[in-house]
C-alpha cells in the first residue's frame, strides 16, 4: 500500500504542514501560524456557506495548530457541525476535534450530546463506532450524566455488532474510571460477565477490562467472572499456538487477553471450588512448564509477550501466596532472569522478586539469589535497574544476612548515582538499625555513612544514631571512642561534629581516663573544627563545651575562655552569642551541684518510630514500604529474633515530623471520655451533600487484617492512601488516621466523615476534629479519633472520604477496624482456674462456637501471635492437648466488663479448626467468635 | 495506560493521547519532563523507569520514540507489546511508516490508535480486525471524497 493512497488527501493541510516544517526559527513559525489563524477565521465569518470539506479541512488545520502546542479559542462550533454531516470523514474529524479540545462550554456540550446520541441511535455501527470513541475520549462527567445509562443497554443487546460491544465495554470502562457513581449496577451486570464466554477474543478481550475494573469495586456482583475467566485463560494456555489465527502473536496465543483474565482474577482470593482452584492451578503450572521450553521464534516480540504473560501469572501467584510450590517455582524462573541477557528482563526479575521476599513461603528462596543481586549492584549500567536491585537487597535483609547486605549498600554507596544516594543511606540506616544485634556494629555503620555520603545523611539519620546511644548504655563507652578517633581526620563531614559534638558532650567522660583522649584533648579537638562549621552546629557545639564544664572541672578555665572571646560573646548570630553569655555565666554563678543538675545526662528517648522509616515513607510513598515493613514483622520476631526497635511493639506517638531528636513530638495524649454533645455520627464538615460510596473494593479484607494488629495501610488506591495507627486502653482508645495524597496534585474538599448506624452510635462513641481541605500532593494530613466503648458491639463505622481531584470528585468508603475485641484486656490465669471458669459459663447462650477451614497455613507460631494480637492472654500449659491454644482475657465497656476465655483446637490432617468462645453475654460470645473464625 | 506520547528524537512531540483528565499546562508540563527524562537515556538502557508514581515504558523505532504511562498494576512488557503493535499497524496501513507519515497524517494516525485502544486498554488486538475497521472507513471516504478532490497529493513523502 503506497503511503498516501488512502489519504482523503486535503492539500491544503498537507502546504501547511510543510510550510510549518521549513519554517527555520520559532518566530517564523509562529507568523505562518497567526496568517494561517487569521485566514481560518476569516473564512469561518465570512458571508460564504462553507462547504463540508472546506470546514473539514480547516478544522484539521486547527488541530494540527493546537497538537503544536498553540492555543486555539474558535473553531469548536465548525467542528460540532462537522458532527452532524453525513459524510464519515467529516464527522470522523469532528470527533477527532472534539475529543481533543473539549471544552466545557454548556451550550456546546448540549450540541455534541445530541450529536453522539443521534449517532448511537442509528444503527450504523460505524458511526456508532465514533460516538463511542468520542465519549471514551471525553470521558468527562457531562458526557456520562448523558449516556452511562444509555450504554450498558448498547454493550448487552442482542443484536449490536461485535466491534461495538468492544467499544461500549471500554467506553463504558472510563465513564466508570471518572465518575462511578453514575454507573447504575443493574441487571446488565451478570450479562457482561458472560462476555467472557464470548466467540469473539476482541469482545472478550475489551470485556475483561470492564468486569475487572468493575470487580474491583463489586467484588461481590462479579464474584462469577472468576470461574469464567480461569475456564478461558485454561483454553487459551492449552491452545496450539496457530488455534487462536490473528489473535496469536508471534506464536504466543491470546497475550493481551492473558494477562487481562490473570488480572482479574487478581482482583479475588484463591477459587474456593476445587475443581476450579485445580484449574487454575494447572494453568499457572502450564504457564510456568512454557518459560522452560525452547522459544519458538528469535524474535524479541515473541519472548516480551510470552513473559508478559508469565510475569502476571507471577503476580497471580505472588497476590494468592498459598501454594509454596508455585511461590518457589515463580522465585526459580525470576532467578533465570536474573541473569537474563536482556536488561529488560533483570529488571522486571528484580521488581518481581521485591514482592516475593515478603511472601513466607518464599523469602528464603529469594534470598539464595543474593549474591546475583548483590553483583547486579555493582555491575549493571543502567541506574533504574541498580535501583531495582538496592530495593530487593532491602526487601531481602532479615537477620541473618544484614551484614553483608549493609557492607554491599555501604560500598555501593561510594559510587552510587546522586540521584539515589539519600535513599540508600536511608535504607542502610533503617536495616543497620533493625537488625543490629551487636550496637556496637551499629554505630560503626552509620559513621561509614557520615564519612561516604555525609551530604546525604539527612537530620533524622544522624538525631537517630544519638537517640540509639542514649538509650542503650552498652554502646555510649565505644560510641565515644569511635567519633572520637573518626574526628581525627583532617577532614570530616560537619554531621560528624554534629554526632561527635553530642555524643562527647554526653559521654565523653567514658574515654576521659585514657591519656590520648583526655578532657583537654576532646575539647581541643572539637574546637578545631569549630570555625569550619555552619551556625547550627556551632550551637551544638557551645552546649557540649558547657557540658565539659560540669563533666570536666579541669577544663572549666579554658572553655570560659573561649567563650568569653569576641568572636562568641560578640557575635553577630544572635542564637550563638546568646548561648555564650549565658553559658559563660552559669559557668560562672552556679554551685558545682546545681550545674550537675542542669547538665544532667540526657533521659532515654521514649520509643517511638523510627524518624528515618517516616523519613523512608514519605521518599518513596508510604505504600511500598510499610507494605515492606509489615511483611517483615509478620515473619515474625522468632526468625529474625532479637531486639526490634521498630514501631510494632512501641505504642508509639507517630512523629511523621522529625523534630529535633523528637522532643517535639507530644507524649500520647490521655485519651478521655467524649467532650461533647451526643452527636454521634461525627460529621466532619456537614454540609457535606454527596452520596456516600459503597465500600471499596478490598475493603472487607482490609478490614479483617486490622483486627489482631492496630497499625498498617488500611486503603489504597492510585490516588490515596490511608493509614492507621491506634492504640486502646481498657474501654478507651485512640486512633490516627492518615491520609496521604499519592499524587503531585492537590486534593480539595478533603472531606472525611465518620459513619455510624443508629445501633452503633448507642453503643460506640466516635469524637474527632475536621482536617484541612487541602492536601497538597505528596502531602499527609493526620486526623486524630477518640474512641469510647460504650457497650458491646457488633457492627463496624464507615469512614467516607470525598475531595475533589484535578476536577474530578472522588468518593471513597472504608470499614473502620474498630472491633469489639480492642477492648480486650489479657488475663494470666492458672489452668484450674481456666477450667473453673469455663464450667461456670456453661450455659447453652454463652457459648458459642464454630468448626472451620483453615484458610491460611496452619502455623503455630503464626496462631500464637494472632491470639495475642486479638487481645486476650494466651495461656500456656493449661490445655491437656498441647496443640490447641487456650486464651482468656476481659472485654472493657463503659457500662460492664465481660471476662472471656477462648480455645482453639487445630486439626491438621483436616486443615481444619474448631474454634469455641464462653463469655458471660451471648453478643459478645457471637461477635468475637465471627472476628476470630476469619483470622485462620 | 494514562498517556501515549510519541515524539522525535529532536523532542518535537509528535502524537500525544491522554486517557487521564489533565489541564493542558500539566500535559506540557509532564510532556516537557518525559520527553528530557527518556533522551537522556542511553540505547541499551532498560525499556522501564519510574517516573512520579507511574511506570515509563519506551521504545525506540527509527527517530520515534513511543512513550507509554502505566499504573503500578499494570505490566510492562505486555505494554511494550503494545507499542509494537501499533507500529505494526501503522506500518501495514502507511506501507513502511516513517515519522512524515504521522506528521502529515496525524489524523490516521489518531484513528488508528482509537480502533486499537481505547479508554487505555487494549481493545482490538487482532491486526485483521483494527485494519479492517480503518479501511472500511476509508472506503466510505473515498465514496464521498471522490467528489472533491482525487487522491492526489502522492509524492510529498519524496519532496520532504
Amino acid at each position: 500500500m503506497p503511503a498516501v493512497s488512502k489519504g482523503d488527501g486535503m492539500r491544503g493541510l498537507a502546504v501547511f504542514i510543510s510550510d510549518i516544517r521549513n519554517c527555520k526559527s520559532k518566530e517564523a513559525e509562529i507568523k505562518r501560524i497567526n496568517k494561517e489563524l487569521a485566514n481560518i477565521r476569516s473564512k469561518f465569518k465570512g458571508d460564504k456557506a462553507l462547504d463540508g470539506y472546506s470546514k473539514k479541512k480547516y478544522v484539521c488545520k486547527l488541530l494540527f495548530i493546537f497538537l503544536l502546542g498553540h492555543d486555539i479559542d474558535f473553531g469548536h462550533m465548525e467542528a460540532v457541525n462537522l458532527l452532524s454531516s453525513n459524510r464519515y470523514t467529516e464527522k470522523q474529524i469532528g470527533y477527532l476535534f472534539i475529543s481533543v479540545l473539549v471544552n466545557s462550554n454548556s451550550e456546546l456540550i448540549r450540541l455534541i450530546n445530541n450529536a453522539i446520541k443521534n449517532d448511537l441511535a442509528s444503527r450504523n455501527p460505524t458511526f456508532m463506532g465514533l460516538a463511542l470513541h468520542c465519549i471514551a475520549n471525553v470521558g468527562s462527567r457531562e458526557m456520562a450524566e448523558a449516556f452511562a445509562g444509555e450504554i450498558p443497554k448498547v454493550l448487552v443487546a442482542g443484536d449490536t455488532m461485535d466491534s461495538v460491544k468492544q467499544s461500549a465495554a471500554l467506553c463504558l470502562l472510563r465513564l466508570y474510571r471518572t465518575s462511578p457513581d453514575l454507573v447504575p449496577m443493574g441487571d446488565w451486570t451478570s450479562r457482561v460477565v458472560h462476555l467472557l464466554n464470548d466467540q469473539h477474543l476482541g469482545v472478550v478481550t475489551a470485556a475483561t477490562s470492564l468486569i475487572t475494573t468493575l470487580a474491583q469495586k463489586n467484588p461481590e456482583e462479579f464474584k462469577t467472572s472468576v470461574s469464567l475467566a480461569v475456564s478461558r485463560l485454561s483454553r487459551i494456555v492449552t491452545s496450539a499456538s496457530t488455534d487462536l489465527q490473528d489473535y496469536t502473536y508471534y506464536f504466543v496465543p491470546a497475550p493481551w487477553l492473558s494477562v487481562k483474565l490473570l488480572r482479574l482474577l487478581q482482583c479475588y482470593p484463591p477459587p474456593e471450588d476445587p475443581a476450579v482452584r485445580g484449574r487454575l492451578t494447572e494453568c499457572l503450572e502450564t504457564i510456568l512448564n512454557k518459560a522452560q521450553e525452547p522459544p519458538k521464534s528469535k524474535k524479541v516480540q515473541h519472548s516480551n509477550a510470552k513473559n508478559a504473560v508469565l510475569f502476571e501469572a507471577i503476580s497471580l501467584i505472588i497476590h494468592h501466596d498459598s501454594e509454596p510450590n508455585l511461590l518457589v517455582r515463580a522465585c526459580n524462573q525470576l532467578g533465570q532472569f536474573l541473569q537474563h541477557r536482556e536488561t529488560n528482563l533483570r529488571y522486571l526479575a528484580l521488581e518481581s522478586m521485591c514482592t516475593l521476599a515478603s511472601s513466607e513461603f518464599s523469602h528464603e528462596a529469594v534470598k539464595t539469589h543474593i549474591e546475583t543481586v548483590i553483583n547486579a549492584l555493582k555491575t549493571e549500567r543502567d541506574v533504574s535497574v541498580r535501583q531495582r536491585a538496592v530495593d530487593l537487597l532491602y526487601a531481602m535483609c532479615d537477620r541473618s544476612n544484614a551484614q553483608q547486605i549493609v557492607a554491599e549498600m555501604l560500598s555501593y554507596l561510594e559510587t552510587a548515582d546522586y540521584s539515589i544516594r539519600e535513599e540508600i543511606v536511608l535504607k542502610v540506616a533503617i536495616l543497620a538499625e533493625k537488625y543490629a544485634v551487636d550496637y556496637t556494629w551499629y554505630v560503626d555503620t552509620i559513621l561509614n555513612l557520615i564519612r561516604i555520603a555525609g551530604d546525604y545523611v539527612s537530620e533524622e539519620v544522624w538525631y537517630r544514631v544519638i537517640q540509639i546511644v542514649i538509650n542503650r548504655d552498652d554502646v555510649q563507652g565505644y560510641a565515644a571512642k569511635t567519633v572520637f578517633e573518626a574526628l581525627q581526620a583532617p577532614a570530616c563531614h560537619e554531621n560528624l561534629v554534629k554526632v561527635g559534638g553530642y555524643i562527647l558532650g554526653e559521654f565523653g567522660n567514658l574515654i576521659a581516663g585514657d591519656p590520648r583522649s583526655s578532657p583537654l584533648i576532646q575539647f581541643s579537638l572539637l574546637h578545631s573544627k569549630f570555625h569550619l562549621c555552619s551556625v547550627p552546629t556551632r550551637a551544638l557545639l557551645l552546649s557540649t563545651y558547657i557540658k565539659f564544664v560540669n563533666l570536666f572541672p579541669e577544663v572549666k578555665a579554658t572553655i570560659q575562655d573561649v567563650l568569653r572571646s569576641d568572636s562568641q560573646l560578640r557575635n553577630a548570630d544572635v542564637e550563638l552569642q546568646q548561648r555564650a553569655v549565658e553559658y559563660l555565666r552559669l559557668s560562672t554563678v552556679a554551685s558545682t551541684d546545681i550545674l550537675a543538675t542542669v547538665l544532667e545526662e540526657m533521659p532515654p528517648f521514649p520509643e517511638r518510630e523510627s524518624s528515618i522509616l517516616a523519613k523512608l515513607k514519605k521518599k518513596k510513598g508510604p505504600s511500598t514500604v510499610t507494605g515492606l515493613e509489615d511483611s517483615k514483622r509478620e515473619r515474625g520476631a522468632d526468625i529474625n529474633g532479637g531486639p526490634e526497635p521498630t514501631p510494632a511493639s512501641a505504642a508509639s506517638t507517630p512523629s511523621p515530623s522529625a523534630d529535633l531528636l523528637g522532643l517535639g513530638a507530644a507524649p500520647p495524649a490521655p485519651v478521655g471520655p467524649p467532650a461533647s454533645s451526643g452527636g454521634l455520627l461525627v460529621d466532619v464538615f456537614s454540609d457535606s451533600p454527596s452520596a456516600v460510596a459503597p465500600l471499596a473494593p478490598g475493603s472487607e479484607d482490609n478490614f479483617a487484617r486490622f483486627v489482631c494488629k492496630n497499625n498498617g495501610v488500611l486503603f489504597e488506591n492510585q490516588l490515596l492512601q490511608i493509614g492507621l495507627k491506634s492504640e486502646f486502653r481498657q474501654n478507651l482508645g485512640r486512633m490516627f488516621i492518615f491520609y496521604g495524597n499519592k499524587t503531585s496534585t492537590q486534593f480539595l474538599n478533603f472531606t472525611p466523615t465518620l459513619i455510624c448506624s443508629d445501633d452503633l452510635q448507642a453503643t460506640l462513641s466516635l469524637q474527632t476534629k475536621p482536617v484541612d481541605p487541602t492536601v497538597d500532593g505528596g502531602a499527609q494530613v493526620r486526623q486524630a479519633v477518640n474512641i469510647e466503648c460504650v457497650s458491646d458491639f457488633t457492627e463496624a463505622p464507615v469512614l467516607n472520604i470525598q475531595f475533589r481531584y484535578g476536577g474530578t470528585f472522588q468518593n471513597v468508603s472504608v470499614k473502620l477496624p474498630i472491633t469489639l475485641n480492642k477492648f480486650f484486656q489479657p488475663t494470666e490465669m492458672a489452668s484450674q482456674d481456666f477450667f473453673q471458669r469455663w464450667k461456670q459459663l456453661s450455659n447453652p447462650q454463652q457459648e458459642v462456637q464454630n468448626i472451620f477451614k483453615a484458610k491460611h497455613p496452619m502455623d503455630t507460631e503464626i496462631t500464637k501471635a494472632k491470639i495475642i494480637g486479638f487481645g486476650s492472654a494466651l495461656l500456656e500449659e493449661v490445655d491437656p492437648n498441647p496443640a490447641n491454644f487456650v486464651g482468656a482475657g476481659i472485654i472493657h465497656t463503659k457500662s460492664t466488663q465481660i471476662g472471656c476465655l477462648l480455645r482453639l483446637e487445630p486439626n491438621l490432617q483436616a486443615q481444619m479448626y474448631r474454634l469455641t468462645l464462653r463469655t458471660s453475654k451471648e453478643t459478645v460470645s457471637q461477635r468475637l467468635c465471627e472476628l476470630l473464625s476469619d483470622q485462620f | 495506560m494514562q498517556f501515549m506520547l510519541l515524539f522525535s528524537r529532536q523532542g518535537k512531540l509528535r502524537l500525544q493521547k491522554w486517557y487521564v483528565p489533565l489541564s493542558d499546562k500539566e500535559k506540557k508540563k509532564i510532556t516537557r519532563e518525559l520527553v528530557q527524562t527518556v533522551l537522556a537515556r542511553k540505547p541499551k538502557m532498560c525499556s522501564f523507569l519510574e517516573w512520579r508514581d507511574l511506570k515509563i515504558v519506551y521504545k525506540r523505532y527509527a527517530s520515534l520514540y513511543f512513550c507509554c504511562a502505566i499504573e503500578d498494576q499494570d505490566n510492562e512488557l505486555i505494554t511494550l507489546e503494545i507499542i509494537h503493535r501499533y507500529v505494526e499497524l501503522l506500518d501495514k496501513y502507511f506501507g513502511s511508516v516513517c515519522e512524515l507519515d504521522i506528521i502529515f497524517n496525524f489524523e490516521k494516525a489518531y484513528f488508528i490508535l482509537d480502533e486499537f485502544l481505547l479508554g487505555g486498554e487494549v481493545q482490538e488486538t487482532s491486526k485483521k480486525n483494527v485494519l479492517k475497521a480503518i479501511e472500511q472507513a476509508d472506503l466510505l471516504q473515498e465514496k464521498t471524497d471522490n467528489a472533491y478532490h482525487s487522491k492526489s497529493f502522492m509524492g510529498y513523502k519524496k519532496a520532504y
